[in-house]
């Protein structure tokens, strides 16, 4: 397993720096948006990542919920973490590519929305994690993830409908799709996938290790023998 | 487009800024572990 | 009749009749709904037919507002007297205190409603040109999606610190469908433009999904100390 995370750091530096080159210099320029466009290859893998992410979470919530794994509980937070880092890289890059296709920054379309929904409920559950006093802080976040899983769907249609009732300009909507564009799609999409897989190991650990600490510094305050003063 | 290079900018700015607060607590993680070590 | 309706019917008639007796949350609620609804007024001047417009918004903001008031004491009396332990060993099960809760809010808010609708038809010469029938059911079904999740997480609340500020910062985000649904339908019934059946669907779903969700949670979300 040790070996694994060196490999695949570098792997994910590779195709990370072999998608920049794509998307900048070997994929066309777009027909009607021009070179603005190539926002497109951070702006969807990350919205993509970001959803990884976050399904992640849910799964771990429930192997939480059902299993009672400390690993589980941990690997809840470093998702909905990481996930709530792409997701605001999809809100701050969607308005920077609408503003000069569009020339409005912001648009309740549904995937915009959606994601900002998104971003609110994820929030709101790593605040919770925070400002719990509870000693069972796992379990009841792991509670609310499940919550905030099952809104998605009724998120989505609700926007959807809305939108085609009051029909509006949506972000990164259609356009002739080249197969080098395409091409260049997929190596962002494969290396921020990667990426975010990496960062979300990184914060894993980090929380391991600090509840391992947190559990040693405990037993040892326990059997230390404390002197009178 | 210097709309393009700032959405770039900015992705990897995030990106960096979250690395580098994680950095920041497994130093910090780090350096609790061995004050605990030196104690007794 | 089992132990988990008793324990249901006896919590409920307790909280209605502790609220008949003092009227603490009807009365804040209902003035501070009050005060919403004149806010707005001096925002915005509508016409009869713009308010037909945006009074679904300003309604069910107004609702939301003045539910949060109500679901943030609901478990306060519990929590005061170590009630809470108490219904922790009791062999009903915990839905039931659920429900009882839920029921409860759910009528404080109606009433609510039932008092503020004829003022809101005063304030901006409401009548409505769709099927007005309907919106009962959007009431009805709205209501019962904001203080189900209400309740749950104001029982998840309990456990924090800046327990007041907690329930609405979880509750806002995932009941946004539901808010969407309840300001569109009833705006959709009042200017007559679309239908609002398909709001009234999701509102159904929604109201399926999240009260199912909250009976099968309810006991770990107790139990959590």
């Amino acid at each position: 397993m040790k070996r694994a995370f060196p490999i695949l750091a570098i792997l994910t530096a590779i195709l990370l720096a072999y998608g920049l080159y794509q998307a900048l210099w070997v994929a066309p320029t777009e027909k009607t948006m021009g070179d603005v466009q190539r926002i497109f290859y951070y702006h969807v893998p990350s919205a993509w990542t970001a959803g990884v992410l976050f399904f992640a979470n849910f799964l771990a919530s429930i192997a939480y919920l059902v299993w009672r794994n400390t690993k589980a509980d941990a690997l809840a937070v470093a998702s909905a973490e990481v996930g709530v880092v792409f997701c605001t890289i999809v809100l701050v890059t969607g308005p920077i590519w609408a503003r000069p296709v569009w020339g409005i920054w912001w648009t309740w379309d549904l995937r915009l929305t959606l994601t900002l929904v998104l971003w609110l409920i994820y929030v709101s559950y790593l605040l919770l994690r925070r400002f719990s006093t509870s000693g069972q802080t796992p379990v009841i976040a792991a509670v609310l993830a499940i919550f905030g899983t099952l809104d998605i769907p009724l998120v989505y249609f609700s926007i959807w409908f809305f939108r085609t009732q009051h029909p509006q300009p949506v972000i990164g909507g259609g356009g002739s799709i080249d197969p080098r564009m395409l091409h260049a799609f997929f190596i962002n999409l494969v290396a921020f996938t990667c990426f975010g897989i990496l960062v979300c190991w990184l914060r894993f650990r980090l929380e391991v290790r600090r509840r391992e600490f947190e559990e040693t510094q405990a037993l040892e305050s326990l059997l230390e023998p404390r002197s009178v003063s | 487009m210097s709309y393009l290079y700032a959405a770039y900018i900015v992705t990897w700015l995030i990106h960096l800024g979250y690395i580098g607060t994680l950095v920041q607590r497994y130093s910090r993680l780090r350096r609790e572990m061995q004050e605990l070590e030196r104690e007794p | 009749m089992t132990a988990g309706t008793l324990l249901t019917r006896v919590t409920l008639l307790k909280d209605l009749r502790l609220e008949w007796r003092s009227k603490d949350a009807i009365n804040s609620m209902l003035f501070f709904a009050l005060l919403v609804v004149v806010i707005f007024s001096f925002s915005f001047d509508p016409t009869a037919e713009e308010s037909r417009r945006i009074a679904g918004g300003l309604i069910w903001v107004a609702f939301l507002f003045a539910a949060v008031v109500a679901l943030n004491q609901t478990w306060a009396r519990e929590l005061r007297n170590q009630v809470l332990d108490a219904y922790r060993v009791s062999p009903a099960p915990a839905n039931s205190l659920f429900l009882a809760k839920a029921l409860g809010n759910f009528i404080f808010v109606a009433v609510l409603e039932a008092l503020m609708t004829p003022l809101f038809i005063v304030f901006y010469n409401l009548r409505a040109v769709g099927p007005a029938y309907q919106l009962v059911a959007v009431a009805l079904l709205g209501t019962w999606a904001l203080v189900v999740n209400g309740t749950f997480f104001a029982a998840i609340s309990l456990r924090t610190r800046s327990r007041e500020i907690m329930l609405p910062l979880l509750l806002f985000p995932i009941s946004i469908p539901a808010l969407l649904a309840m300001v569109e339908a009833t705006s959709s019934i009042l200017t007559g433009e679309f239908s609002a059946k398909f709001w009234i669907v999701l509102l159904v779903a929604y109201d399926v999904v999240f009260t199912m969700a909250s009976l099968f949670l309810f006991e770990l979300v107790l139990n959590a100390e």
